[in-house]
């Protein structure tokens, strides 16, 4: 495979034997650049930012689990491509004037996050920085440094690397959904990857070797969204950064969760489609839509049929997508917002929750007129609660009916013990989660994010 | 006050850049080879048999092997030789190497140790603390501090409680992971790159498992990506398997662990279950403490029996406990050998006593700061182990606290709002704890360190000591003494990596004892280095006047000259301009059988106040403002400290809260990764941190009268623990005590909640 795309300003033109070898691996072992650190390798860390630029503006990513080819077409920065000692970029300056760096090993990381926000013109510092990790600091002083230099001026090189990145040719494989139908049709046992947020670790973590594989963010059409009047559609490789601007104003509990899914630079790469696809017992995405009702077009060679996403996860390991067939989109109807998400995990950022639970409950003249709940992490795969629905749907929505209702989670969900929450306390939380609606929707108590001292 | 500059790490600009080494950053020769251990899957079993013909024919795969192929030593442990490189007959846990893959990548590597067949038969495993109990597993006989006649105080005290609290372990997620080289030199020797806080022991170990003598091989270090005592012994392994590697191939050899296998492999932050029982007077006022410590020290000895020894040390806290008995038992299971981590010890046995103060506190309806000062040490009155506290700031330094951080107001506060609102689902909760630790190595003969420091004929300084760079700014702290005694600009002092050839027979840098002793060292150093240019200054000018060294000048007199040029004066009179420098602890005399003595130069005070919010719904918690004051005596340098105390704060309070470790019932470690281990991310820290020194000089005679900063403000973060108490004990009956086990994840303050409700646990 031949791609080509910017290094630090320079133009790179090679040739791909290995499609699943990693940024990281290629920046650190072929190119000898040492500045980007693996810390983890499964992008939880951060150590390995880098920014990447192309049409659509600058993200940061996570070069560990982030395959070479993706790079085709576009512009990379690393930390050493960002400034030195004798000229830094003003994150780097900041950094060292506020003590941002003890042991330094996140310090790359940590700057190239930055650089990015300070590209973007992000002032939320804890949102950008949720995906590094530092152990030294206590992060206190690099939000200092973050803070002091939101007004700084950009670099001329971040125009410079927006400019260059037109003239790189086609990629290799599908760049149409057509094409993909065609090629998936013709090789149903590749991989399809859409950011390798997932399909990274398989290799970096279960050191599996990818035969084929196929690169879904090289298709632009599908990842577009469009608002129509019957809801919202959204391509199956939408990132999840782009998702949650989407849903931002209509479903603001849904973006707020997807504020806290994963890290900004694994939103960056994740794609709904992969989240849905890889058939998560827990991923976020998953509970949300089902719970707005959301349907999905499978789409297998020039065939296409819907499905309720929920009847999509059969069970644990095993969805209902044909050999060939790929996820195309997803489709949220139109409706009043009225969801809730509560995502449940040891840490509030950057972290897999232990219990997902999201709430779209309708009340007319205080009757529960209709409602849909689903989880994530209560079952072996993302599950409505049917009992506890069928409990409240026409009846008063009242505290009485919804303690009556949290008594029957048991008759929808076995939760299972893990190193994320043990069962009872999954049960106790998800019941209480119902309980959190209706005070929510009845009285106007805070969320403990929402507080201050 | 006499706080020194507050000058930045002196490799900041190398970090913000991407252009500071690590050891996997060293450029290594062509024909280097990389290396993978294989590892156990069984906790407690006797090898039967191995086959790894289909490792060795792996692709990439140079050598493999087992400890029958091992040139000469088979032990990396740094205490009792009990800790074999390669497993030889039993297994002592999942997770404990077996074999060594030695192949052209790190990946291959990886990929081919996983292949491996070895038949283990299981044996029963030893996983918990009841486990070990239970059949009796331990490294030594229970060690016993007795003051007074703690039995008949606390029968004849007018209130007693009694507890019990699970303290949990702790990964200390350094960001780089463990990592070694090793290159062959001629005749044998063996050049070694380590990412260790003690360079020395890997030199030992390593010529220990070559079979060599100490001189025929050098360890150099850099700097560490962090190690907060995960690399005081942890990195013997891998120094020494590439040593080996080295030695079989005759090819340079390096390995660094990948982040699962480096958490599966290596030892954590002691867990811990304390049992108390405790007499007090109306007051609050401690008559007698009970304490039985059982600690979880995993399947080899490593540093356990002193980090046992540090919890009870640290047993008493800030407080003066009349009569005391602390019994602890150090229990050998089939698991991670636990091992030094920040704090060694003292934080688990603070925990306790801030445990037995709360509750006190509870019982008697008092706010628990009034119980604290009740109990604080005056100077004068003795510890446990009969040490006569003489330094004892914590008084003046929690009044301050209690002031700049409006704690009783806010108390008040939040107790009102708690009390007026029973139903609410947010609690607000807040506490003030403080910190007193004990500095010096238990281990009397550890207090010692060497430098190594060169004057240039151009007059700049080649600095070198016993000490790490682990992040600390300990290199920054040196390197200013040096700049000091010199009058020098600091740019005219070059840092220079630890190396076992330029300072010898060091120890760890450990015990928050770096600047300190080092600081010491280096003066010494310099002192010399200044004493034989004032005597020749003395002879060359015929003066006696006094010779100073300031501002890049020295001057004797009317003879002044730049310190450059009285350098190359110096040389071309045959004066040497190379000295080493020594330091040994004065005062210290430690018994650790008898429990008696002066194991403490001084002591390190601190306080914190932190203020949290609890959803009684799901236990979610959040840190909402911490007020910290710290005594780390005339600074060396105030914004390297005020760094130390953040993130000490922070990853003392990450400990207590979401950094859960997970066993299996079959001694997996399910928490492997930062997907399922959670330290503090960004938005964890306080939202309001306010971080002040509190104005004091050491009383003892310590590197310009600073203090050692590196472990004590760890233990500042059981503040937020004790926080999430109060919070959680005005949920259902506030006459139950909330009782809650460390760390306080939301799952666990959920229990708590519901068990406030009628006192059984709900899950």
């Amino acid at each position: 495979m031949e791609i080509a795309f910017l290094l630090n300003g320079e133009t790179q033109n090679i040739t791909v034997d290995n499609p699943t070898v990693t940024l990281l691996d290629w920046l650190r072992e072929t190119k000898g650049l040492h500045g980007t650190k693996e810390g983890c390798n499964e992008g939880d860390c951060g150590a390995c930012t880098v920014m990447v630029t192309d049409a659509d503006g600058s993200k940061s990513l996570n070069a560990c689990i982030l395959f070479l080819p993706q790079l085709h077409g576009k512009a990379l920065r690393t930390v050493e491509g960002v400034g030195t000692q004798s000229d830094m970029h003003p994150v780097q300056t900041a950094m060292v004037e506020h003590h941002g760096s003890q042991c330094g090993f996140c310090t790359p990381g940590f700057v190239m996050s930055m650089v990015s926000a300070h590209t973007n013109g992000a002032t939320d510092h804890d949102n950008q920085l949720a995906g590094n990790l530092c152990r030294c600091t206590g992060y206190a002083p690099i939000i200092r440094a973050a803070e002091a230099v939101e007004n700084a001026p950009r670099p001329d090189w971040i125009a410079a690397d927006q400019d260059g990145v037109s003239k790189f040719a086609k990629p290799t494989g599908p760049t149409t959904s057509d094409e993909l139908a065609a090629w998936y049709l013709k090789n149903p046992d590749a991989t399809l990857v859409g950011g390798a947020t997932d399909v990274g670790l398989w290799v970096t973590k279960s050191l599996h070797e990818l035969e084929q594989v196929c690169f879904l963010s090289q298709i632009p059409d599908l990842a577009k969204i469009e608002y129509r009047d019957d809801g919202l559609h959204i391509g199956a490789a939408v990132t999840i950064s782009d998702l949650r601007d989407a849903v931002a104003d209509i479903y603001p509990d849904f973006a707020e969760m997807l504020r806290r899914y994963a890290s900004v630079q694994i939103r960056n790469a994740a794609t709904i489609g992969g989240n849905i696809a890889n058939g998560s017992p827990i991923g976020d995405g998953p509970p949300a839509l089902i719970a707005l009702g959301a349907t999905l077009t499978l789409r297998r060679g020039d065939e296409r049929r819907e499905i309720l996403m929920q009847d999509f996860f059969i069970e644990y390991g095993k969805q209902a997508r044909k050999s060939g067939e790929f996820v195309e989109s997803i489709f949220i109807p139109k409706q009043d917002d009225r969801l809730k998400c509560y995502k449940l995990s040891k840490r509030f950022d950057q972290d897999i929750s232990a219990v997902c639970g999201c709430f779209n409950i309708f009340v007319k003249d205080g009757i529960v007129e209709c409602c849909a709940i689903a989880f994530g992490g209560m079952a072996g795969t993302p599950k409505r609660a049917d009992t506890v629905e069928a409990a409240l749907i026409g009846k008063p929505w009242t505290r009485g009916n919804v303690d009556g209702a949290m008594g029957l989670f048991s008759a929808d969900y076995t939760p299972m013990d893990d190193m994320r929450a043990s069962a009872g306390y999954r049960m106790k939380a998800a019941q209480n989660m119902l309980l959190r609606y209706f005070i929510e929707d009845t009285t106007d108590q805070p969320r403990v994010l929402e507080v201050s001292s | 006050m006499n706080h020194m500059k507050p000058t930045p790490h002196d490799a900041a600009p190398l970090h913000v850049t991407g252009a500071a080494r690590y050891i996997d950053d060293i450029p290594m020769p062509k024909n280097a080879l990389s290396l993978a251990f294989g590892l156990s899957d069984v906790a407690h079993g006797k090898i039967t048999a191995m086959d790894l013909d289909v490792v060795r024919n792996a692709n990439g795969v140079v050598s493999v092997i087992t400890a029958d192929d091992l040139p000469a030593g088979n032990d990396v442990s740094p205490s009792v030789h009990d800790e074999p490189l390669l497993a030889t007959r039993t297994v002592h846990y999942i997770g404990q190497p077996i074999f060594l893959v030695i192949a052209d990548t790190h990946l291959n590597a990886r990929k081919a140790a996983r292949l491996g067949k070895v038949d283990i038969k299981p044996l029963t495993p030893i996983l918990s603390i009841d486990d070990a109990i239970a059949a009796d597993s331990k490294f030594e006989d229970p060690i016993q501090f007795l003051k007074g006649e703690p039995e008949s105080a606390l029968k004849s005290a007018p209130h007693q409680i009694s507890g019990s609290i699970e303290i949990g372990g702790q990964e200390h997620f350094y960001l780089e992971g463990q990592a070694a080289s090793a290159l062959p030199q001629e005749n044998g020797d063996m050049l070694v790159h380590s990412s260790t806080q003690h360079p020395t022991e890997v030199q030992h170990k390593v010529a220990e498992s070559l079979g060599l003598p100490f001189n025929a091989v050098r360890v150099e270090t850099r700097r560490m990506g962090g190690g907060f005592g995960g690399k005081e012994s942890q990195a013997n392994a891998l120094a020494c398997a590439c040593a080996v590697a080295a030695r079989i191939t005759n090819r340079p050899c390096k390995m660094r662990y990948d982040r699962d296998d480096d958490m599966i492999i290596t030892g954590k932050r002691h867990d811990f279950r304390i049992d108390y029982q405790v007499g007090f007077d109306d007051n609050g006022k401690l008559q007698s403490v009970m304490m039985q410590h059982f600690v979880r020290c995993g399947w080899a000895q490593d540093l356990s029996l002193p980090v046992a020894d540090r919890a009870m040390l640290h047993s008493d806290n800030a407080y003066h406990l009349p009569h005391a008995k602390i019994v602890s038992h150090r229990l050998k299971t089939n698991t991670q050998s636990a091992t030094a981590y920040r704090g060694f010890g003292g934080p688990q046995g603070v925990v306790v006593i801030e445990r037995v103060i709360d509750q006190i506190a509870h019982h008697l309806r008092r706010d628990p700061l009034e119980i604290r000062r009740a109990n604080f040490y005056q100077n004068g009155q003795t510890t446990p182990y009969q040490m006569t506290i003489e330094d004892s700031v914590i008084a003046p330094l929690v009044d301050q606290l209690e002031q700049r951080s409006n704690y009783t107001k806010r108390r008040a506060e939040i107790d009102a709002e708690n009390r007026a609102n029973p139903d609410a689902v947010l609690k607000r909760g807040i506490a003030l704890t403080p910190v007193k630790f004990g500095i010096s190595f238990t281990l009397t003969h550890l207090n010692q360190a060497g430098a190594l420091v060169h004057i240039y004929a151009d007059g700049s300084v080649h600095l070198n000591h016993g000490g790490t760079e682990m992040g600390q700014g300990l290199f920054t702290k040196v390197a200013q003494v040096a700049a000091r005694e010199f009058g020098l600009p600091l740019d005219m002092i070059k840092i220079t990596a630890s190396d076992t050839a330029k300072v010898p027979n060091t120890s760890a840098t450990a015990a928050s004892s770096g600047s300190d002793l080092n600081g010491m060292a280096v003066r010494d150093a310099c002192q010399t280095l200044k004493a034989r240019i004032v005597a020749f200054f003395a002879i060359h000018f015929e003066t006696d006047a006094a010779v100073e060294f300031v501002d890049g000048m020295v001057r004797a007199g009317s003879h002044e000259m730049t310190f450059a040029d009285a350098a190359s004066l110096a040389y071309q009179n045959r004066i040497s301009l190379s000295a080493t420098g020594f330091y040994a602890t004065p005062k210290i005399k430690w018994d650790r059988m008898a429990g008696r003595g002066r194991p403490f130069f001084y002591f390190a005070y601190g306080a914190a106040v932190t203020e949290v919010v609890v959803d009684t719904l799901t236990g979610e918690n959040r840190i909402l403002r911490t007020d910290i004051l710290h005594d780390v005596g005339a600074s060396l340098n105030p914004a390297i400290d005020i760094g130390q105390i953040e993130g000490g704060y922070v990853q003392g309070a990450g400990w207590l809260t979401t950094e859960e470790l997970v066993w299996d019932e079959k001694g997996n470690l399910r928490t492997h990764a930062p997907s399922t281990y959670k330290i503090p991310a960004c938005s964890d820290r306080p939202r309001i941190f306010n971080v002040e020194l509190f104005e004091n000089e050491n009383t003892q005679d310590t590197i310009y009268r600073s203090k050692a900063v590196g472990e004590p403000p760890f233990m500042l973060g059981i503040s937020a623990f004790h926080a999430l108490s109060h919070a959680v004990g005005y949920s259902g009956d506030t006459e139950i005590y909330p009782n809650i086990n460390a760390p306080a994840t939301a799952e666990e303050l959920l229990r708590s909640v519901y068990r406030n409700a009628d006192g059984t646990d709900a899950f």
